[in-house]
C-alpha cells in the first residue's frame, strides 16, 4: 500500500517535470525554425526572470497575480465548477478597491484603508462570482457560459464607470483619480529597506504575502474544515453529498463567493500595490491565465504557487525576450506560454500511461530482488 | 485440461491478464464443450468478468491463447468476436432506450445507406428466429417502454442475428423474477438443442445447479475447478468458491416486535413526473426486520429515498418516533439522523461513500458536522483516524489502511465501511438498500450476521433487496413491491420462493402488457 502512494507521489513529481520538458523540447524546435538561437533565447528569458533584482522583483509581482487567480480557479473546481470568470472577478474586485481608496483614503489612516481595500477588492469579486454560481445552483444555468458572459459584463461595465463616472473632469485617459497615500501598499524594496537591505526597485509589493496567506487559507479550509469536506463532497459525488445531509446549492453559491474574492484580489496587487488608481484592462489576462495555472498545480494551493511562479517567471522573462531580440515578438512569447499551457494543462496525462507502466517494472523487480 | 481439440466450441489456454498489482485472472484454462451450457461460477472479484472480457475482445490477455473449434484466434475487439461466431449478453443491456426492438438488434448492421433496404431483411429473419427459439419480441416498440425481461431477450435476438454460435450471458438472472428465469432458461435450452455454445456467467449456485452441463469454478483470479454438473452439488461448489465451509444458516432469535418506530402512510412519490410510489403503508417496530422485496424498478429505491429525506414525496405522511414527515414538513437527510434514522444507501459508489476520499473520510459523510468530528473550526483528524482503525477492527475492513482512498477497497469492504458508519451511529431506525449487492460471499455471512445483531439489538430495520434469499433469510415480514404497490405481505414462517416470485410478477405482467 505505501508502494501505491509512493507512485502517486513520483507521478506527481514526474508527469509536470515531463509535461514541461516536452513543451520547451517543442518551443526549441519552434524557435530553430525561425532562425533564432534557443540557447541564446532561454538565457535571455532566464537572466530576465530571475537575474537581476528587478526582474526577480517583476517574477514574483506577476507569481502574485498568478496565484490569486490560481486559487481562484482551484476552489470552484474542487466543488466541481469550472470558474471561467476569474478575469471579470478580478476587474471588478478593482472597483471595490477603488471605491474605497477614493471614497476613504483622503480621510484614514493606511492601517484602516488598507484592510478596507483588501475586504472590498474580495467582496466586489465575490459578488461578481455569486450571480452565476446562484444561476448554476437555482436556474441551472452552466457556470461556464455564464462566467463568460460575465467577463465581457464586467469588461462593459468598466469601461463605462472609467469613462463616465470615474474619470476626473478634464482627464483624457479612461482612468480614476490617483489614490491617496494611505491607499499604497508599502513595496518590497522599502520592507526590505526598514531592515537594511537594499533591493532594486520594482512593482512587488505586500501583496504577495497575502497571496501566500491565502493559500494556507485556502489549504487549511478545503482539507482541514468540515465546510471544506462538504464543498469537496459536492464537487467529487452530489448524490453522496445529498445523502450526506449536505445542501449541493449551498456549496456551489459558497465556493463561488470564495472564488470570486480570491480573484478579486488581484484587484489588490495590481491598483493598491502598482498603478494607485484604477485604470482600464487591469487584469491584462491573468484570471484566464489563472486557469492553466491551477490545473498545472492540480488544483492544490502548493502546485498552484509552484505553477504561478513558473508563469510568473515565464511573463518576466518573455517581456525581457521581446525587449533584447528585435526579431522575437510579444506574440512569440504567448505562443511559448501556450505551448506549456497545452502540454501541461490539456494534455495533463499524455505520459501517465507510460510512466506508469515503468514505475511498476521498477517496482516488480524491487520486489523479485 | 485433456486435449480433444475437435470436441471443443471455445477452448481457452494459459490466459493472464493482469492490473497494476492484481493478478486478475492467473493462468486459466478453460474448455467449453460444442454444444454445452457450461457455468463460471465464482465470487465477485474472482475474476470472471475479466476473462469474459477477454473472449469478448474488450481486454487483451497478456499470455496465453484462444481457440475457437480447435481454431487458434485472436481477438482484440468485439467485431472480431462477433466476425469469430461469438454473441454476448451483458449485465446491463446495450440498447438504446428510445430505439424500437428492430432498430436496436439492425444497430451496427444495417446492411446500407439507406435503412429501409435492410429492414426487410431484418424482419423476415427475426420473425424465423423467434419461431425457432421461442424468442417473441415487440418490434416495433421502443426499448424502453419493454419489461426488462424482453429487453434481454432483444439482447439475445441481437447476438443470434450475428449469427453468433457462442452466447455469453453475463449475470443474466439479476434483473428477472424468477418467472422470468424459468423462461429464460427454457429459451437457453432451445438454443442448446440447437447447437448453440453458452457460457453462463453467475454468482448464484441454484442457476448453475438448474440449468448447466459443466461448471467451472474460479476464485482469486484462477480456475479452481471443473465440474459435470451432475457430480457436484451446490455445497461443493459453495466451498471451491470461497475457500472454506460456509454456515448457510444464521442464528434466528425469537423475539416479539416492539413499539413501532416507523409508520408511513398512504407514500406516494412522484419522480420526473412519474409516480414510482403509489399509496404505500407499512410500519416498522422494535427489533423487527421488514424486508422488501420486489424486481429492481419497481419503487423500492424511490421508497427508501424518499424515506431517507433524499427525494420529497408528493402525498402521504411519515410518522418516525414523536416526528411527523408530511410533504410540508419535510425533514434533511441531516435532520433525520438527527431524529435517529440511519441509512445505508442502496448503491454505495453513487451515495454512500465519496470514491476519491480516504475512508476514514468517507466515515464521516453524514455525518461530519457532529460535535465529536470538529473542533471550533477545524475537523479532529485525529479523532476520526482513532474512529476508523476502531471500526475497520470491529467489522474486518481490508486493508487495514485509514487514508487509502475508498475506490482502492473491494466491493465488500466498501460496503462495511459504509455499514458500519451506518451502524455504529446508533440509530433507532435502520434503512438497508441492497447490502450485499456485488459483496463476495464471505462478507455476505457478515453482513447478515451482523444486520440480524441490529435487529437482536432492538432497532427496527428496513431492508430493500432485489435478492430474494437475502429477504427470505433476514425479514421477519416480508412486502412485496410490485409498480410502486405493495402487492402482498407474508410472514418469515410463511414465505416460500413461489409464491413471492407470484407477487412480484403479478404486475409486471401487467405492466408489459
Amino acid at each position: 500500500m505505501t508502494s501505491t502512494r509512493l507512485h502517486n507521489g513520483l507521478m506527481l513529481v514526474l508527469l509536470p517535470a515531463l509535461n514541461i520538458l516536452t513543451a520547451f523540447i517543442v518551443t526549441t524546435l519552434l524557435l530553430l525554425a525561425i532562425g533564432i538561437d534557443p540557447v541564446a533565447a532561454g538565457k535571455i528569458m532566464l537572466d530576465g526572470a530571475f537575474g537581476y533584482e528587478e526582474g526577480i522583483g517583476y517574477t514574483f509581482y506577476y507569481t502574485t497575480n498568478f496565484i490569486f487567480t490560481g486559487l481562484a480557479v482551484a476552489v470552484a473546481f474542487h466543488a466541481g465548477l469550472f470558474n471561467i470568470g476569474g478575469e471579470g472577478q478580478a476587474y471588478i474586485g478593482g472597483l471595490g478597491v477603488a471605491l474605497v481608496a477614493l471614497g476613504l483614503g483622503s480621510h484614514l489612516p493606511a492601517f484602516v484603508v488598507i484592510p478596507l481595500g483588501i475586504v472590498a477588492a474580495a467582496l466586489f469579486g465575490a459578488a461578481w462570482a455569486a450571480i452565476p454560481g446562484y444561476l448554476q445552483a437555482y436556474r441551472g444555468s452552466h457556470i461556464v457560459i455564464t462566467t463568460i458572459m460575465f467577463n465581457f459584463l464586467a469588461s462593459s461595465l468598466m469601461v463605462y464607470l472609467l469613462v463616465n463616472v470615474l474619470s476626473p473632469a478634464g482627464q483624457m485617459q479612461p482612468a480614476s483619480a490617483a489614490f491617496a497615500d494611505s491607499a499604497a501598499l508599502p513595496m518590497w524594496h522599502d520592507m526590505l529597506g526598514w531592515f537594511g537591505i537594499s533591493f532594486d526597485s520594482s512593482p512587488l509589493n505586500a501583496s504577495i504575502l497575502l497571496a501566500l496567506a491565502c493559500c494556507v487559507a485556502v489549504w487549511v479550509f478545503l482539507w482541514k474544515t468540515r465546510w471544506g469536506y462538504a464543498l469537496r463532497t459536492v464537487g467529487m459525488n452530489a448524490d453522496a453529498a445529498v445523502y450526506a445531509g449536505i445542501n449541493p446549492r449551498h456549496m456551489i453559491v459558497l465556493a463561488m463567493l470564495i472564488s470570486g474574492g480570491l480573484a478579486g484580489l488581484v484587484a489588490v496587487n495590481e491598483l493598491m500595490g502598482v498603478q494607485h488608481r484604477l485604470v482600464l484592462g487591469f487584469s491584462a489576462g491573468y484570471g484566464f491565465v489563472g486557469i492553466a495555472v491551477s490545473l498545472m498545480g492540480r488544483n492544490h494551493p502548493i502546485g498552484i504557487v509552484l505553477a504561478a511562479l513558473l508563469f510568473g517567471a515565464l511573463y518576466q522573462g518573455g517581456a525581457e525576450l521581446a525587449f533584447e531580440m528585435p526579431t522575437v515578438t510579444r506574440d512569440l512569447v504567448v505562443v511559448i506560454q501556450g505551448l506549456i499551457i497545452l502540454f501541461c494543462g490539456a494534455l495533463e496525462f499524455m505520459y501517465k500511461p507510460y510512466v506508469q507502466r515503468f514505475l511498476l517494472r521498477f517496482s516488480r523487480e524491487e520486489a523479485q530482488a | 485440461m485433456a486435449e480433444q481439440n475437435g470436441q471443443y466450441a471455445l477452448e481457452l489456454r494459459g490466459i493472464s491478464k493482469r492490473f497494476g498489482r492484481v493478478r486478475a485472472n492467473d493462468d486459466i484454462n478453460l474448455g467449453v464443450k460444442a454444444g454445452d451450457i457450461h457455468g463460471i461460477i465464482g465470487e465477485n472479484g474472482a475474476g470472471k468478468s475479466t476473462l469474459v472480457s477477454i473472449i469478448y475482445g474488450f481486454y487483451t490477455a497478456d499470455s496465453g491463447e484462444m481457440l475457437i473449434n480447435g481454431q487458434p484466434v485472436t481477438i482484440q475487439n468485439s467485431q472480431q468476436a462477433i466476425a469469430a461466431g461469438i454473441g454476448m449478453v451483458h449485465q446491463h443491456f446495450m440498447l438504446v432506450d428510445n430505439f424500437t426492438a428492430l432498430e436496436n438488434i439492425m444497430l451496427g448492421a444495417e446492411g446500407g445507406s439507406l435503412l429501409k433496404e435492410g429492414e426487410q431483411q431484418v424482419r423476415a429473419r427475426l420473425l424465423e428466429l423467434a419461431q425457432t427459439y421461442g424468442l417473441e419480441v415487440p418490434l416495433d416498440t421502443p426499448v424502453e417502454a419493454l419489461s426488462l425481461g424482453v429487453q434481454q431477450r432483444i439482447e439475445i435476438l441481437k447476438a443470434l442475428y450475428r449469427q453468433a454460435r457462442i452466447l455469453i450471458l453475463d449475470e443474466p438472472t439479476g434483473v428477472l423474477t424468477p418467472q422470468e428465469t424459468d423462461d429464460l432458461f427454457k429459451i437457453l435450452n432451445t438454443l442448446r438443442d440447437d447447437g448453440v455454445t453458452i457460457l453462463l456467467i453467475t454468482h448464484k449456485l441454484r442457476e448453475i445447479m438448474a440449468i448447466t452441463d459443466h461448471v467451472s469454478v474460479m476464485r482469486h483470479g484462477k480456475m479452481v475447478a471443473d465440474r459435470a454438473t451432475a457430480q457436484t452439488s451446490a455445497a461443493e461448489l459453495a466451498e471451491l468458491m470461497v475457500g472454506r465451509k460456509i454456515k448457510q444458516q444464521l442464528e434466528r432469535q425469537a423475539q416479539a416486535p416492539g413499539q413501532t418506530l416507523l409508520q408511513v402512510d398512504k407514500l406516494t412519490v412522484i419522480d420526473h413526473k412519474v409516480r414510482r410510489v403509489k399509496e404505500v403503508s407499512l410500519s416498522v417496530a422494535a427489533g423487527e426486520i421488514v424486508g422488501i422485496a420486489g424486481v429492481s424498478g419497481n419503487g423500492q429505491s424511490e421508497l427508501l429515498q424518499a424515506l431517507a429525506g433524499i427525494l420529497p414525496f408528493q402525498a402521504g405522511s411519515v410518522q418516525l418516533g414523536e416526528t411527523r414527515i408530511t410533504p410540508q414538513q419535510r425533514k434533511t437527510p441531516d435532520e433525520l439522523r438527527a431524529l435517529g434514522m440511519a441509512h445505508v444507501p442502496e448503491d454505495r459508489h453513487r451515495m454512500g461513500l465519496v470514491l476519491p476520499f480516504a475512508a476514514y473520510q468517507s466515515a464521516i459523510l453524514g455525518y461530519q458536522d457532529q460535535p465529536r468530528y470538529n473542533n471550533r473550526l477545524t475537523l479532529k483528524q485525529h479523532y476520526m483516524l482513532d474512529e476508523y482503525s476502531e471500526r475497520a477492527e470491529l467489522f474486518d475492513i481490508r486493508p487495514r489502511d485509514e487514508r487509502l482512498s475508498c475506490s482502492n477497497f473491494s466491493g465488500g469492504n466498501q460496503q462495511k465501511i459504509v455499514l458500519a458508519r451506518e451502524f455504529q451511529a446508533d440509530p433507532s431506525v435502520l434503512l438497508i438498500g441492497q447490502p450485499t449487492r456485488g459483496v463476495d460471499i464471505g462478507a455476505i455471512e457478515f453482513i447478515h450476521q451482523q444486520i440480524m445483531a441490529m435487529r437482536n439489538a432492538g432497532k427496527g430495520i428496513l431492508l430493500v433487496s432485489v435478492e430474494l434469499d437475502e429477504i427470505m433469510t433476514l425479514a421477519d415480514r416480508i412486502l412485496v413491491m410490485c409498480d410502486g404497490l405493495i402487492t402482498g405481505e407474508v410472514s418469515h414462517a410463511d414465505a416460500n420462493e413461489r409464491s413471492l416470485g407470484l407477487m412480484m410478477a403479478n404486475a409486471t405482467q401487467e405492466a408489459s402488457a
